[in-house]
């Protein structure tokens, strides 16, 4: 039933949107400070950041609601930034859904239908379609107010689909879920977007979210993108320290450059030789940080054989947590290095009591140098 | 010594805001409720228990004219304010950089002794005033027009006096919607004027309602501009009451007193009726 809206996709492709050298400035203070990014038809693109980090204020500016004090928005190839919001034809989902609250579910939805002149009949067909879509058939008589947090925000997202744009914004459209819901919704995001073909972008400060929904995630700090990739990509190769701290958890590890063996640094920590991925070959003697993440860490006590270059350590369990499906330690190495491991659960592995000496391992591969 | 640790304990108690609010209300019944009360009673009192003053009211010319035209000019006096005050409500909330300015503006006359308002007034429409010299200069007109003591100077001076009890509420009203929402607006399509008509105006309407009422009766008992700046004939009802006072006609006063006290209510219980309405006030009251 609800095919007419999903047949874009056929039809083709969302739209493609440039922006280049972007700037933001409020009272000289920059909140975005020269974003280029090539968003690519059809494709779920998260801009992930702490706040104040200029990820919401970017989505405003492609929105049209904040005027750029610098740089370029294209979409299609076409530069946007002197047309009003209401000639973009794009589709927006706000933080807080932004429903009108004297409107029904059918008026909300049927609005931008409206804007466009499109008759009476088939406004009612077409907002029949959408709530179908949503998963709310037979709601369009009800006013916001009588539903709740999910069904508001499917409202929401039916009212930004409904005129086919061929560009959807989402500014933490999850946030005030709670965490069932907003994992439910999130596969519905994705489902949505394969169904529409059409281009998402979507802001959030939940690094697990943009993991989940993302094809690509461009991660940003300080009004500039830090980042920019697919999940893995992000979660596997951080190329600043900011990036692998701020998604997922990070071990850091100081060391001093004592070697280069073709793409593979050789450095020394505590003691002990460690060996790490780089982007480029810092100088020998350089005093830098490598990072590796805790679930990639294992306890590798006597012999313990391996196919894959391994890091190795000697550490003192400092703190032993057992949480469910996973146990967490802390670990100290020589002089104060903090470490965490994680460690699948299971009855047949033995425990590590606090005090106890031990050896840990993990893969080169698995080891970056920020 | 006990008895001080009595009221302690209750305002610790639920009855707190009743303690604190027992000063005002008690000031209130003493002042105002008794005296109303006592003015109201001589209506069917005086000088014997009967209803016959307010049966001889509906054939009383006098009294029909003075309490239409009363109706009349508070409602055209709502319209006015309605229509100037709307659009300061939105420059008030749209232009945040010169609402202090625009605010000082508007609630000027509220701060100047209504007395003082009306001698301006006065000063300004008089037969030889400043309006009229300045239209006799500029050579619009031949003679100075009249337009003290007429319907249109009350209605003026009533406006500008109540333009702050329409123009608040408003743009109270206009503070609480969600800036979200026109935003979305737009985005969905819809143009400014779109957006201004589809969104902003409609829940703006509240506000309108809580204005709307407030300017309607307050202005039906103006009593000193009309008095000063009005026509002679065109009166209103509370100059009805206070020249019967002053022919110590109380039976009479006390009656229209009762039926200006009843048309207020009437139309506050009217008001309460519409949506959202309870709730303006509720939110201006904050």
């Amino acid at each position: 039933m609800a095919a007419e809206l999903t047949a874009t996709r056929a039809a083709g492709h969302g739209a493609s949107v440039t922006l280049n050298h972007l700037e933001k400035s409020y009272d000289r203070v920059a909140a975005v400070a020269g974003v280029s990014l090539d968003i690519h038809s059809g494709e779920f693109l998260t801009l992930l950041g702490p706040s104040g980090s200029g990820k919401t204020t970017t989505l405003m500016m492609i929105a049209g609601f904040e005027m750029p004090t610098g740089g370029d928005i294209a979409i299609d190839g076409k530069s946007v930034v002197a047309v009003p919001p209401y000639r973009r034809n794009i589709g927006m989902v706000f933080q807080n859904y932004a429903l009108f609250p004297h409107l029904t579910v059918a008026d909300n939805i049927g609005f931008p239908l409206r804007q466009r002149g499109v008759a009476k009949v088939e406004r009612a067909r077409q907002v029949g379609q959408a709530l179908e879509l949503v998963h709310l058939p037979g709601h369009g008589g009800r006013y916001p107010r009588q539903l709740s947090g999910g069904q508001q925000q499917r409202v929401a997202l039916a009212r930004a689909i409904v005129f086919k744009p061929r560009l959807l914004l989402m500014d933490e459209p999850l946030g005030a879920l709670d965490k069932q819901l907003r994992e439910n919704m999130q596969l519905e995001m994705r489902r949505l977007h394969a169904d529409l073909g059409i281009t998402f972008i979507y802001v959030t400060h939940d690094q697990e979210e943009a993991l989940t929904m993302s094809d690509r995630i461009a991660v940003m700090n300080e009004g500039l993108v830090a980042q920019i990739g697919r999940p893995e990509d992000l979660y596997d190769r951080p190329i600043s320290r900011f990036v692998a701290a701020f998604i997922g958890e990070s071990n850091f590890l100081p060391a001093v450059v004592c070697g280069i063996e073709d793409d593979v640094v050789v450095a020394e920590c505590e003691g002990a030789i460690i060996r790490a991925l780089a982007q480029s070959p810092p100088a020998r003697g350089k005093k830098v940080v490598l990072t590796t993440r805790p679930e990639r860490i294992r306890f590798a006590d006597g012999a313990w054989n391996s196919t894959v270059p391994q890091n190795r350590l000697t550490v003192t369990v400092t703190e032993a947590v057992f949480a469910g499906e996973r146990c967490r330690y802390m670990l100290q190495a020589g002089q104060g290095i903090a470490i965490v491991l994680k460690e699948p659960s299971s009855a047949s592995i033995r425990r590590r009591a606090v005090g106890e000496r031990a050896e840990i391992a993990w893969s080169v591969a698995d080891t970056i140098l920020v | 010594m006990s008895k001080a640790a009595t009221v302690r304990c209750s305002a610790r108690s639920v009855s707190a805001p009743l303690v604190l609010a027992a000063p005002p209300l008690l000031f209130m019944l003493a002042f105002y409720a008794v005296p109303v009360l006592s003015m109201l009673l001589r209506s069917v009192s005086d000088p014997v228990w009967t209803l016959s003053h307010y049966a001889s009211l509906t054939g009383d010319t006098v009294f029909l004219k003075v309490f239409c035209n009363t109706l009349y000019t508070s409602l055209i006096v709502t319209l006015g304010t309605l229509v100037l005050g709307y659009p300061v409500a939105l420059s008030l909330v749209r232009a945040p950089r010169w609402a202090p300015f625009i605010l000082v503006l508007i609630l000027l006359p509220f701060w100047t002794s209504v007395l003082v308002r009306s001698y301006a007034w006065m000063v300004l429409m008089g037969r030889h005033g400043i309006i009229n010299e300045a239209l006799l200069v500029i050579g619009i007109v031949n003679q100075p027009l009249r337009i003290l003591n007429t319907p249109l100077a009350t209605q003026i001076a009533m406006i500008h006096i109540l333009l702050p009890y329409m123009a608040l509420p408003i743009t109270n009203a206009l503070r609480q919607i969600d800036p979200s929402l026109t935003r979305a607006s737009s985005g969905l399509g819809a143009t400014p004027w779109a957006t201004f008509r589809q969104i902003t105006l409609p829940l703006s309407l509240p506000g309108v309602a809580a204005g709307t009422l407030m300017v309607f009766v307050l202005g039906l008992g103006f009593y000193i501009t009309p008095a000063m700046v009005g026509g002679p004939r065109e009166i209103t009802l509370s100059m009805l009451i206070a020249q019967q006072v002053d022919q110590l006609n109380w039976a009479y006063a006390a009656t229209l007193s009762a039926v200006l006290l009843a048309s207020a209510l009437a139309i506050i219980a009217a008001f309460y009726r519409l949506p959202g309405v309870s709730n303006a006030f509720r939110m201006s009251a904050r």
